[in-house]
């Protein structure tokens, strides 16, 4: 990126480093786009003239936040979001790095598609943009995308998004042949046929709401084959989004048993339950679909417990052309880009979760899992910086994101944690205005 | 002269304002409310029998029946009810109407809320489509049905007939019987029937009864038989063709054989036992024509003419109601 801001000093921070574990004061200095020096006290001894100093007041300060699950409009679907309005969100929401899905029009399932993307993104000149390559032609899940020529192109891992790859022989040789490149390859666990025309989680509420339900089982039983086939072909799995207690379980046993399986969970699972679709309320309809508040409680638990080890906003806007229908009839999805940080906050403020356990799910274990250098508070690393308000409450006001879709389930909500400041690169792309 | 001095009497003695401004489902109704509504009903039966069967209780009131799922009975139910009250009534459906080129129920229902209509009446094949819409215009919602979730005037007419026949609701064990999990007329009876004290039991397949039923408060069956054991009413469902070739239950045949409502099968009922039926009915397959065409068992008929009168009873409570508060 162009312009390198002048050496910058924050004084008077609270760091919170997922690399060393450390929470406590202390000062930070950028210079020519990375971190320069970190120091566990919250003064700086000797700073030259030409330094900005930035008195944070003991306002947390972080690395940037890394999210592996961005959907934007770009290219096919315009008016839901662009590469540049969602990059603007994510710097509001303190995101520095967004790894954009495959499952666009066309799908990004060749070289060429990656290197498109990758160049729109780099003229934006905000956050830091990479590519999920498609893991079949054009997620269709019958033949193997081009994986090690989209890996060259620089596609961080494949995946088909929100489908499943139904024929096992296929998600086989997927693996298989990633494994030929240590590729990374993300799989949604969701038995295609139970959940076909499923809107919510089988059980006593959504049968209540008529609603087309699918037992939470159909992940759990996919999963298990999921990590059966990663177990056989030794390939490297990212379990995308985890939602189910049951499935914990499944996971559970096979790290046990060595299987390389990451597995990632939705800032909205997190956060939400399957009562929170009462009335039909089409911003809370997800795929996967809300669950119990039991399995909300095991996924904050294996996030503590780090067997979750990602957490994603599942960025995935919607207009409201595609909100306002019937419920069943309404897209699934939420945006998340700008409320992920604050969402997580407001689970540390309910005390279910460490500061440092749900930090690190957001910046170090995806930036480590994709082989990116940032996501640390550490000299030499990228000066991909958020510094936020851990104490002010928020309350989100959906038609204010700026996303170009507003279907946030988080709208009305109070939340905590204001972002004051982003920096990628060392260059300030959000500020905000106080 | 005299009777229809009384029966115009008794509805104007009746007739009261709804407690809501739509009337969206079972779920949001007070036990005296429904009772007031079969009270009012009772009324209009009365009226519907007279030669005279008009009131002006709706007159230069303008009602859309807004059918996006094909109904026969329950959209000429609904506009016979309409008229008698002296409204002004017109039908839509979907198929002959701009939903057809794309435009969205939410526009659809825009465009006719311009239009100023005083009440609309919805039937969708989406859950929550009737409640959605009640949140975008300026009228009052009926639900003639949404999905698989509710159809309240169904519920409010199998009330009526019951009542009617037994002279109370209270204490009735009444057996609703088949396709459980797609029935919305399943789940708004459950809820009103309990709401009014009767004991209901839910019969059929595992594969046709919803998650999590055992948690309605009603007895739940999979042998028909042990299911309408000593029951004051058997009320079938319909079962969509379509769900029986494998998809939910093996046949038509096997599903008669267990789960279809013949003479022999409800000799287990009590011995006073009435059949009811929403309509339309696939004979020979959920039941048998026996049964059903049986003037001293069946009240299939019955639930026909109380289907009038308790849409014309809530169409006017929702009249009312908005009259009281102009």
């Amino acid at each position: 990126m162009t312009r390198p801001n002048p050496p910058f000093a924050f004084v008077n921070a609270r760091l919170v480093d997922p690399e060393s574990g450390y929470d406590g004061p202390g000062s930070l200095v950028v210079a020519e786009g990375v971190i320069a020096d970190v120091q566990r006290r919250p003064d700086l001894p000797a700073l030259s003239g030409e330094v900005r100093v930035v008195d944070c007041s003991g306002a947390l300060l972080i690395p940037g936040l890394v999210d592996l699950r961005v959907k934007t409009g770009e290219p096919g679907a315009e008016p839901k979001e662009t590469l540049k309005s969602a990059s603007r969100a994510a710097a509001a929401g303190g995101v520095t790095s967004i790894v954009l899905q495959p499952d666009t029009d066309p799908a990004i399932d060749e070289p060429a598609m990656v290197d498109f993307i990758l160049r729109r993104a780099r003229d934006i000149e905000l956050v830091q943009v990479y590519v999920a390559g498609a893991a079949t032609k054009g997620c269709q899940g019958a033949r193997i995308a081009e994986i090690g020529l989209m890996a060259e192109a620089g596609a961080l891992y494949f995946s088909d998004a929100d489908r499943s790859i139904v024929d096992s022989k296929v998600l086989r040789r997927v693996l298989s042949y990633a494994r030929g490149f240590d590729a990374l390859v993300a799989h949604r666990p969701a038995d295609p046929w139970l959940t076909a025309g499923a809107c919510a989680t089988e059980g006593e509420f959504a049968a209540r709401m008529g609603l087309p339900s699918a037992p939470a089982a159909a992940e759990r039983i996919l999963l298990e084959r999921d990590l059966t086939l990663a177990e056989l072909t030794g390939a490297r799995l990212i379990v995308d989004q985890l939602t189910t207690a049951d499935a914990v379980q499944a996971l559970r046993r096979a790290r046990e048993r060595g299987v390389r399986a990451t597995a990632t969970a939705s800032i909205n699972h997190l956060s939400f339950n399957e009562l929170d679709i009462g009335d039909y309320r089409t911003f809370y309809r997800l795929d996967p679909p809300l669950r119990s508040e039991d399995d909300r409680q095991a996924l904050i638990d294996a996030v503590s417990d780090g067997l979750i080890e990602v957490i994603t906003s599942a960025h995935t806007p919607a207009p409201a052309e595609d909100k306002r229908l019937p419920f069943a009839e309404a897209a699934p999805g939420a945006v998340g880009l700008q409320t992920l940080l604050p969402a997580l906050l407001a689970l540390h403020h309910e005390g279910r979760a460490r500061l440092l356990d749900l930090i690190r799910a957001v910046t170090l274990s995806p930036a480590r899992l994709l082989g990116l250098p940032s996501g640390r508070l550490h000299p030499g690393a990228p000066a991909d910086l958020v510094l936020c308000d851990l104490d002010t409450p928020v309350v989100i006001d959906a038609d204010r994101l700026i996303s170009k879709s507003k279907n946030s389930p988080f709208d009305g909500r109070r939340l905590m944690g204001q972002v004051l400041m982003t920096l990628v690169n060392g260059r300030i792309v959000h500020q905000a205005t106080t | 002269m005299d009777e229809a001095g009384d029966i115009e009497g008794a509805i104007r003695s009746r007739l009261f304002g709804l407690s809501s401004r739509h009337f969206l489902g079972v779920a949001g109704l007070s036990r005296p409310e429904s009772e007031a509504l079969l009270d009012l009903a009772d009324a209009f039966v009365a009226l519907s029998r007279a030669p005279e069967k008009k009131t002006t209780l709706l007159r230069g009131r303008t009602m859309v029946n807004l059918f996006f799922e094909n109904s026969t009975r329950t959209q000429l139910s609904f506009e016979l009810a309409g008229k008698r009250l002296g409204a002004d009534t017109m039908n839509m459906s979907p198929r002959t109407s701009s939903m057809a080129k794309g435009e969205t129920l939410i526009d659809t229902a825009m465009t006719l809320n311009a239009m100023r209509p005083d009440l609309l009446i919805v039937r969708h094949a989406a859950s929550g489509a009737a409640a959605l819409l009640s949140q975008k215009v300026g009228c009052s919602v009926v639900n003639a049905g949404d999905g698989w979730h509710e159809h309240p005037t169904q519920a409010l007419l199998d009330a009526l007939s019951l009542r009617r026949a037994y002279g109370r609701v209270e204490g009735l064990k009444v057996a609703i019987c088949g396709d459980v999990l797609h029935s919305r007329v399943a789940r708004s009876n459950v809820g009103l029937l309990q709401l009014l004290g009767a004991r209901v039991r839910l019969v059929g397949p595992p594969t046709l009864m919803p998650a999590g039923v055992e948690r309605w408060g009603a007895e739940v069956h999979h042998d028909l038989r042990k299911g309408i054991a000593g029951a004051d009413a058997v009320m079938m469902l319909r079962l969509q063709l379509e769900r029986m070739d494998g998809a939910f239950v093996p046949s038509t045949r096997e599903y008669f054989r267990f789960y279809g409502l013949d003479a022999e099968k409800l000799a287990a009922a009590a011995p006073h036992v009435r059949v009811m039926h929403p309509g339309p009915m696939n004979r020979g397959v959920e039941i048998e024509s026996g049964v059903a065409d049986d003037p001293r068992i069946s009240l299939i008929q019955d639930q026909v003419e109380m289907g009038v009168a308790v849409r014309m009873a809530v169409l006017a409570a929702l009249s009312h109601r908005r009259e009281a508060a102009a």
